[in-house]
């Protein structure tokens, strides 16, 4: 694959440099039937270095969920060799078994086949907190 | 179905509705005697408070309904590995309506998802109590007749009492109310309660060390305990309690009509002496508590 041209795809731009090979295991890429390219320190004017992953032949993943631990990234969808559509991602209301409650006193450290849940509690401050006791997410 | 986890989940009209149903109960106890008739009540406590485990038994006997349950988690289903779910679907079967005491935060949110009854929060480790804060509230509106412009005091450990943050949460909801936040500086409001009540809200607050300043100004005292475990050293924990204890010297400027409150279990931090002032109330909320306990019994069971 020629990194630079994709057909039908998405770039996520804009990931913290180093954080590309945590978000591939995150959005298990690795278990995508087609090419993923991850660059690694690419200069940016923007962020100094950055990383990029390029995902070709699949449109339908849900990136949002990567807004509460990587907020700066752009999302470009391609399609047709075209890029259609360029955004910051949005803070989804709520993010389940992604992360875990760090709070000893939480039900959910005794009664382990819970749900870890949070939710947007302060979307300005992408504060989120456990759907159980309210403790605020760790991101 | 309903439950109650939190006293966010009740709207202040639903709030007011409680109280006028409580003060309905005061005035005309025998016309609720039979009303729960059938109905029982289980009561889930998974760690011990004979205190409010006997308030919700008072409420539901007094509604002429029964009462079953356990008192600590060695005596139930939980000391033998069952889920917290699995033990109220069971329960679901036997009763009506459940109160639930479990020392894990959020546990009662668990249970009121798994439940085929409404569950009602009896107090999850130091995270929501909201029938103390109603007890709180039916007790600044029996002895006030109003929330609306109150200058509320709270004293002592603002820092760990949950009761006290959920009593602000709630008051915050009426106009006008002024809070003196009285406390060591070790033990001050959390940060994050200003900001995201007091500062959010625009209410007006102000923060003192001294209680005697305070005094004057106040329409409702609402007095907690200054535990010795918050405290590094032995030295201070004495020095600051005296500081923070109620006797009726301190009482000598406060207004006539004065408020006295404390969620009890008192230890030492309200005298003995104080106890026959008329503007003591501490006694009388442990009375409020039973009838504002009756009041949600009834809303939730739809009665
Ligand atoms: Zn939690």
């Amino acid at each position: 694959m020629h990194i630079d041209e994709i057909k039908n795809g998405l770039v996520l731009d804009h990931i913290k440099a180093g954080k590309a090979m945590e978000i591939y295991r995150f959005l298990d890429l690795g278990s995508l039937n087609c090419p993923v390219a991850i660059i690694q320190n690419a200069s940016s004017r923007k962020m100094g270095k950055k990383d990029i992953i390029k995902i070709d032949g699949v449109l339908d993943i849900d990136c949002n969920i990567l807004a509460p631990i990587c907020p700066d990234i752009t999302l470009n969808v391609i399609k047709d060799g075209v890029r259609v559509e360029k955004r910051a991602l949005e803070l989804p209301l709520e993010i389940k078994d992604i992360i875990k409650c760090k709070n000893p006193r939480c039900i959910t450290t005794t009664e382990q086949e819970l749900p870890h849940i949070f939710r947007l509690r302060k979307t300005k401050e992408s504060i989120y907190r456990c759907l159980y006791c309210e403790a605020r997410a760790e991101l | 179905m309903r439950s109650l986890i939190d006293i966010l989940d009740l709207k202040t009209e639903e709030i007011d509705e409680l109280i006028a149903r409580a003060d309905d109960i005061i005035e005309h106890p025998e016309a609720y005697r039979d009303i729960c008739r059938y109905k029982k009540l289980a009561t889930l406590f998974f760690e011990p408070s004979t205190r409010t485990r006997l308030s919700f038994e008072a409420a539901m006997y007094e509604l002429g309904g029964q009462v079953l349950g356990f008192s600590e988690a060695a005596s139930s289903s939980s000391a033998k590995g069952e889920s917290v779910s699995d033990t109220v679907r069971a329960v679901s079967c036997y009763a009506d309506i459940i109160a639930m005491r479990h020392p894990k935060e959020g546990a009662p949110l668990v249970a009121s998802m798994a439940a085929s009854i409404p569950v009602i929060n009896a107090g999850d480790g130091g995270h929501n109590h909201p029938t103390q804060t109603l007890t709180d509230l039916l007790t600044i509106h029996r002895t006030k007749g109003h929330f609306d412009n109150l200058v509320v005091g709270l004293c002592g450990d603002l820092k760990f009492g949950r009761t006290v943050h959920s009593l602000i949460t709630a008051l915050s909801r009426y106009s006008g109310i002024k809070f003196v936040l009285i406390s060591p500086e070790e033990l001050r409001l959390p940060d994050y309660v200003k900001q995201d009540v007091l500062t959010e809200k625009g209410l007006d607050w102000e923060e003192t060390t001294s209680l005697e300043d305070a005094m004057p100004k106040l329409d409702i005292l609402y007095m907690t305990r200054v535990q010795r475990e918050r405290f590094f050293n032995e030295e201070d924990y004495l020095r600051l309690r005296d500081s923070y204890i109620l006797t009726p010297e301190k009482l000598q400027t406060a207004k006539k009509d004065l408020t006295i409150m404390h969620p009890l279990p008192r230890v030492n931090e309200i005298s003995t002496a104080v106890d026959t002032d008329p503007r003591a109330c501490y006694f009388q909320q442990v009375l409020f508590g039973k009838y504002i306990r009756m009041a949600l019994i009834l809303k939730l069971l739809e009665l």
